[in-house]
């Protein structure tokens, strides 16, 4: 067994590039890699650095002065962006929750060879990836009819569905269940939902978790559904309060418990540029942390998502 | 198939049958109800393009404003046509897609070539994971990042500049350093992504193939041009016909978030879809939205159907439909 390995290694390093070469692929991937990983350090870096270095030599990779102020003032104003905090949380939550559910519900049920209308379903799901009203239209129905603006609905309903992670549920159903599972629950006398959530949601646990991450992801990142439909900063997600912290950076004290002539008071210390570090920050390291952890269900999910869409 | 299975048919008739079908149909009825309101029913908002978009006062419902409102004929779509701006956004959007669709083809099956190539699995997994990280990102967060270099006053770059006695570029003034932003910050991205699609692929080929190609004395160039690209062509067709769909849609997150919504740089930051969204919000103008729209959506749906059919005359096998 032993033995085989190495040969299998020799054999594999006999048909690899030469060593120059290898360092030279590391160090243009490491490059790319720095690249891409840098510019949150960069922001990082800023967020702790005290207004006086970022006024005296600019953003910097190398403050004169290291400072905690901008994270004590997000503690000190924090109303707005707890709110947001918990916005943010929430929506990814509830939204994942239902959108998931949703869709099991209909890819299974696209799944099943046996259901009399699957090839309408599929088309008249798929039809909406190539075709559709427009950005206006939707806009207008979204807020005019369904009543979808200043409520959490409003964040959450027009993101439920995307056929893509339909796609991806029903290959891997199709990849993972057989038929003859189905058929031999259904002569136990398992009735559909039984089967489904007895038998089939248990063995399907990867595929719903990719579905379950991307649709997490998409919406704690998603910022232009609050900008749509969104103008009561309670319901701000904390994508959107970032949005809006590029043009007002006194947006938070605007909006926090200060009043009267506090505020103007505090914007004139505000640690603005660090400030808005600092939210860069706490946006991102929770998926920061959690990332590394769930990129395998993402790949394998966008892997399926794309070859079959 | 079991013989029980057969005889329990016959006996319970059709409506064993009955029952599955409506269990299944209450299955897929969530998502056929939202599929309905949010994306069939907008469908018919489309005529607004062809009207002049007033609000009822007497009693106003967007039914009532669209049945009330003064049918135009084409004229909406004339103004787009007309205006001088439209020529631009139509250009940026087209040449950045183009651009962006070729760049991202090479550098990521560059990359992904590359990453297979390199023999120790936990270096290769690592530049997999910090690739891949900017794809999780914001476009929002990913302003921030650009805003720490760029930043008139503060920013890295500026300040570079300055030390070295150069004229300082007003960054968010200037229009012309943009495309090459924007299309950097796209590959910083979106690269990663399609760099482990490609890879995924890679992995999948038979490396039996590979041995033989090196017994039979071919150098590892040649390997890569007649067994590692045919390989992925399939799947470079396949993403090829998606993003030439896309033709006519930008990324909104990225031209709307990055310039900061910077007047100056409309000239080469401006794409049919900020055009579509400042035209539905800010001046209101719902018709030309609705026609800016709707051209978007036809064009994309011809290239679509065009590249596939062209894929398909020309190797069957990869097309997408």
């Amino acid at each position: 067994m032993k033995e085989y390995v190495t040969t299998r290694r020799r054999s594999a390093r006999l048909n690899s590039v030469s060593l120059p070469v290898e360092i030279i692929i590391n160090i243009i991937l490491g490059l790319f890699c720095l690249i891409c990983v840098i510019p949150f350090i960069f922001v990082a870096i800023i967020s702790f650095s005290s207004e006086n270095s970022i006024r005296e030599i600019g953003f910097s990779f190398q403050p004169v002065e290291w400072s905690l102020e901008a994270y004590q003032y997000v503690l000190d104003l924090g109303d707005q962006l707890w709110r947001s905090y918990f916005n943010s949380f929430f929506i990814t939550i509830v939204g994942t929750s239902i959108s998931v559910l949703i869709c099991i519900l209909f890819s299974y049920a696209l799944f099943r060879k046996d259901f009399k209308y699957r090839k309408f379903f599929t088309f008249f799901c798929f039809f909406t990836m190539m075709f559709g009203g427009g950005l206006a239209p939707t806009y207008m129905v979204c807020k005019n009819m369904l009543g979808l603006s200043d409520n959490y609905a409003a964040l959450i309903v027009p993101m439920l569905i995307n056929p893509f992670n339909i796609i991806i549920m029903r290959t891997f159903f199709q990849s993972t269940v057989p038929t003859e599972l189905i058929e031999a629950a259904s002569i136990d006398g398992s009735g559909e939902y039984n089967t489904l959530f007895r038998i089939i949601v248990p063995i399907s646990k990867p595929g719903i978790a990719t579905v379950a991450l991307l649709n997490a992801l998409a919406f704690w990142n998603e910022w232009f559904i609050a900008m749509l439909y969104v103008r009561d900063a309670k319901y701000f997600p904390l994508q959107y309060l970032l949005m809006k912290m590029q043009n007002q950076v006194d947006f938070l004290v605007r909006n926090s418990s200060v009043i009267g002539a506090e505020v103007t008071k505090i914007i004139g210390t505000l640690p603005q540029e660090s400030l808005r570090m600092a939210l860069v920050v706490l946006i991102v390291v929770p998926i920061a942390f959690a990332y590394p952890f769930f990129q395998r269900y993402i790949i394998s999910g966008l892997t399926i998502g794309s070859v079959k869409g | 198939m079991p013989k029980p299975m057969v005889t329990k048919k016959a006996i319970s008739g059709g409506f064993a049958t009955k029952k599955k079908t409506i269990l299944l149909l209450t299955m897929v009825a969530p998502g056929a109800i939202w599929l309905l309101l949010l994306r069939y029913l907008p469908m018919f908002g489309i005529v607004i393009a062809f009207k002049d978009y007033k609000i009822y006062t007497k009693d106003p419902s967007l039914i009532n404003n669209i049945i009330h409102s003064k049918g135009v004929g084409l004229k909406n779509f004339e103004f787009i046509f007309t205006t001088s701006d439209s020529w631009k956004m139509i250009r940026n959007t087209i040449g950045y897609n183009a651009l962006w669709i070729l760049l991202g083809l090479i550098v990521s099956v560059a990359f992904a070539i590359m990453l297979s190539e390199i023999t120790n699995k936990f270096v290769a997994k690592l530049h997999q994971t910090l690739m891949f990280f900017p794809y999780f990102l914001s476009w929002v967060v990913a302003s921030y990042f650009v805003l720490a270099f760029l930043d008139p006053t503060r920013g890295l770059l500026v300040h570079l500049q300055e030390s070295w006695g150069m004229d300082v570029t007003n960054w968010y003034n200037d229009n012309k350093p943009w495309p090459v932003i924007l299309t950097m910050a796209n590959l910083w991205k979106n690269v990663g992504y399609s760099t482990i699609l490609y890879l995924a692929a890679i992995t999948g080929i038979d490396t039996s193939q590979y041995e033989a190609a090196s017994i039979d004395g071919a150098s590892k160039w040649q390997q890569i041009i007649y067994v590692t690209i045919p390989h992925l062509k399939p799947m470079i067709i396949i993403l090829f016909i998606m993003n030439v769909g896309k033709i006519f849609n930008a990324d909104f997150g990225l031209f709307w978030s990055v310039p900061m919504n910077s007047g100056p740089l409309f000239p080469t930051t401006q794409v049919i879809d900020t055009y579509v969204y400042r035209a539905l919000m800010a001046t209101n103008n719902v018709g030309m939205s609705t026609a800016a729209g709707l051209i978007q959506n036809i064009v994309g749906f011809i290239c679509l159907m065009g590249a596939n059919s062209i894929v398909r005359r020309v190797d069957e096998e990869s097309s997408l439909f």
